[in-house]
């Protein structure tokens, strides 16, 4: 890696080499990560760790994560990065043979037990599954740190049944650890715990509150828990294949088709801005581009300061250019994942331009428009959009097209000049007459027609795919399949 | 040069004597910008004391905190400097009858005497030591964003007819923005990046004890609490800690002790700004399952 031997000449003295190699390795791992770091960002790492603590791991961290990670999505990335990376370094961090018998952890866990007026007799090793319950019940109810991490040990060490070398992700462990601890059920009788001291029946308020606390300690356990496994792991596989197994796309990177629950609720924040950068973008293009016409009144009037000579022309402001853009989203089962994530792409599209109308489509197509309007909560929109509109026409199954004609015949009369089109759907057209010419009338009396395709490029034009007969008439087609591409759209369009 | 802070507890410490309640992460980055000299890049939902940090920052270390808010249309006049062309026409116009060289006057009138020095510049040629707040920087164009670039990285301003003017002391730079857009990556790259979120429920709740008078621990708890459950809920816009600081403000007038259905219901108009919002967090906070996870 040339670049980082570079980097480590360029260093000043006074960082002992080992850890220079510790950092090169680091960021040859934040690279392989997929995040972009700059060979200036690596000198700053370079140079913000002479002046920090080295024992200090939470500072340390924080001063990588200044100098290496300049975008907040990236944050987990490099948590998980550097959590792995450095998970058997440090004084506490230690395990070395801990995975055949558990060191000095366990007085900890012991005097926190007596605290708690747990008689335990013998060491961490004997607890039984009843008293690492009752453990884990004392743990969430006080949110005691320290001894959820006792917890967490004991139970990874007890439950998980991790063997050497045996090639398991994980998310395995986890789930074995978790489903015999019993979290969730712990968490009812905590709460039901909290009714019987009160006397009375707490409200479901107070209930709700206390619900969110003690979720949040579980929280915390788990993150315990999957932090020991991960230690484990990495002890026994080492941190190169651990980094691999662990490596997630990026934010930007996930694909909208197979975006998990968690992922698609990120997305949905992120969308926001991105439309706000659309709406920036065109109302930019509006305020720089061409003047007005010769506004003749405050001409005269800035002639005076030059004696009467007309030297510095005013002109009007232009008129606002309104756009007008028609989004058409095909909502059929083979893009459905991708069709939930354009209705709400829409709705914000919606937020941000006066005109925007909807439409959505299987073999059939409907105007969604009015679903979309007054509505303050999208998931509701979109709900009703695949409850009520009427998409479908013969099977339910994709009609290009068939719906461009019910577009056409419908809706066509009212695309002008200023209408820019949004296409949106895999073109998947079950061998149905393509009827593209439509493409091309709609692209001859409007602004723009775009075509965003969740497909990748590659397979386009295979099977009963016909992006080509559509792209002829296209103003362009694009693989829109993360949220990277998407940008790249938007920020190509104006 | 001598260092503005001694270390990263310390700095935690005067922080919060001056009422600004840190973490780990946002005084370490502040410790290091010192030591690297180099800028802080702030980001994060608002309402959450980007802004508050420079200035506290630049309270316990008793500089001048000198402050440029971005908008949209900010220019070279506006941020860096000017030259102050009537103060040269009335010059040129004294010298009228003389026959004092031309070059002459022209050295003249491009001196210092006529230049109008505007935040940048002026944080620059401070000879006291100063914090430079660049305020909401999201909000300049792409293109503008490129001013800033050779004070961030040199401390240095050039002025095409006067020549580079190089800094008298390393002032420490924040810049702030709230995310609406993607800054470019040159400006990022000159940075240190610090990513202030909502604090968590412990944090909050010291904020909150401090910062509200005559509150009761266990009221700002409770406070913390509900609010903590409210950011759960996904909205449109969450309580920033400015509206969280209100809303105890609130309650505490109201002579509230315990937070109950009632009283949140006809209070949460200050945390919550949305109809939708309170509409939905009532919903949701009435329900004693909680989110589904």
């Amino acid at each position: 890696m040339t670049v980082t031997d570079a980097a480590a000449d360029a260093t000043p003295e006074g960082v002992g080499d080992p850890i220079l190699d510790l950092l090169n390795g680091f960021i040859v791992q934040l690279r392989a990560a997929g995040l972009p770091v700059s060979l200036t960002e690596n000198l700053d790492a370079m140079q913000a760790i002479r002046h920090v603590p080295l024992e200090d791991r939470e500072t340390f961290k924080y001063a990588l994560a200044a100098t290496l990670v300049k975008h907040h999505n990236h944050w987990k990335a490099f948590e998980t990065v550097f959590e792995v990376y450095f998970s058997l370094r440090g004084d506490e961090y230690q395990i070395g043979d801990e995975l055949v018998e558990l060191p000095e952890m366990d007085e900890d866990e012991q005097g926190d037990q007596q605290g708690s007026g747990d008689q335990q007799g013998g060491g961490g090793e004997n607890l039984t599954p009843e008293e690492l319950a009752e453990m884990l019940y004392q743990s969430l109810m006080r949110g005691d740190q320290q001894m959820m991490r006792g917890v967490a040990r004991q139970a990874v060490k007890r439950y998980a049944g991790m063997e050497p070398g045996r090639p398991v992700g994980g998310t395995y462990y986890l789930y074995r650890t978790l489903r015999n601890l019993d979290i969730d059920g712990v968490l009812e009788r905590l709460l039901e715990q909290e009714q019987n001291e009160d006397g009375e029946a707490p409200s479901d308020f107070e209930q709700r509150l206390a619900r969110d606390e003690y979720q949040s300690r579980a929280n915390q356990l788990q993150q315990e828990i999957e932090g020991e496994i991960r230690r484990r792991l990495v002890a026994d596989r080492g941190v190169e294949a651990m980094a691999k197994t662990l490596r997630k796309p990026l934010p930007e990177d996930v694909d909208f088709m197979h975006a998990s629950r968690e992922e698609m609720a990120s997305l949905r924040k992120a969308i926001w801005p991105l439309t706000r950068k659309l709406a920036a973008r065109l109302q930019r293009k509006r305020r720089h581009g061409r003047k007005g016409p010769l506004d003749f009144r405050r001409t005269v009037r800035a002639s005076l300061s030059y004696g009467g000579v007309p030297a510095e022309p005013k002109f009007r402001n232009p008129r606002p250019h309104k756009p007008e853009i028609f989004v058409i989203a095909d909502i059929s089962g083979s893009v459905a994942a991708f069709a939930r994530f354009t209705l709400h792409l829409v709705y914000a599209i919606a937020g941000q331009f006066s005109k925007v109308r909807a439409f959505v489509f299987i073999d059939g197509l409907d105007e969604v428009t009015h679903m979309f309007e007054g509505v303050e909560d999208i998931n509701e929109a979109v709900h009703r959009v695949n409850t009520e509109a009427d998409v479908v026409w013969v099977d339910g199954h994709s009609d290009y097209g068939h719906a461009l004609g019910v577009f056409w015949e419908k809706y066509g009369n009212e695309i002008g000049s200023r209408t820019s089109i949004m296409i949106l759907g895999d073109a998947r057209n079950n061998y149905h007459a393509s009827e593209s010419w439509i493409i091309k009338a709609m692209n001859e009396k409007a602004r723009a027609v775009h075509w965003l395709n969740p497909e990748p490029q590659s397979y386009w034009d295979t099977g009963d795919s016909i992006v080509g007969e559509y792209d002829q008439y296209c103003d362009g087609s694009f693989e829109v399949r993360n949220l990277r591409q998407l940008e790249a759209f938007v920020d190509n369009l104006a | 040069m001598s260092h503005r802070f001694s270390d990263v507890a310390a700095l935690k410490d005067e922080l919060a004597g001056v009422d600004y309640l840190s973490d780990e992460g946002i005084a370490g980055v502040v410790y290091l910008a010192d030591r690297l000299q180099k800028p802080i890049l702030v980001e994060g939902p608002a309402g959450t004391g980007k802004t508050q940090l420079a200035k506290s920052v630049s309270e316990i270390t008793g500089a001048r905190l000198i402050r440029l808010q971005c908008y949209e249309g900010l220019d070279e006049s506006k941020a860096l400097y000017e030259w102050n062309y009537k103060k040269q026409l009335l010059r040129i116009q004294a010298e009228g009858g003389s026959d004092e060289d031309w070059t002459d006057l022209s050295d003249d009138i491009f001196s210092d005497e006529f230049l109008l020095t505007r935040p940048l510049l002026e944080a620059i040629r401070s000879e006291e030591p100063v914090v430079l707040l660049i305020d909401e920087v999201d909000r300049v164009e792409l293109e503008t964003e490129a001013l800033l670039l050779e004070i961030l990285s040199d401390y240095q301003v050039s002025i095409p007819e006067l020549g580079t003017i190089e800094a008298k002391q390393i002032p420490l730079v924040f810049l702030t923005s709230n995310n609406t857009r993607e800054l470019s990556e040159a400006l990022k790259r000159r940075c240190l990046y610090l990513h202030v979120d909502y604090p968590d429920m412990e944090r909050e709740k010291e904020i909150v004890l401090t910062k509200v008078p005559d509150i009761t621990e266990n009221l700002a708890d409770q406070v913390a609490r509900v609010v903590r459950s409210i950011r759960q809920i996904e909205l449109k816009k969450h309580p920033s800690v400015s509206e969280t600081l209100d809303w105890a403000k609130t309650l505490v007038l109201l002579g509230v002790e315990k937070i109950d259905e009632q009283t949140a219901a006809s209070t949460i108009n200050i945390l919550l700004k949305y109809q939708s919002d309170i509409n939905k967090a009532l919903k949701e906070l009435a329900t004693a399952d909680g989110v589904t996870p």
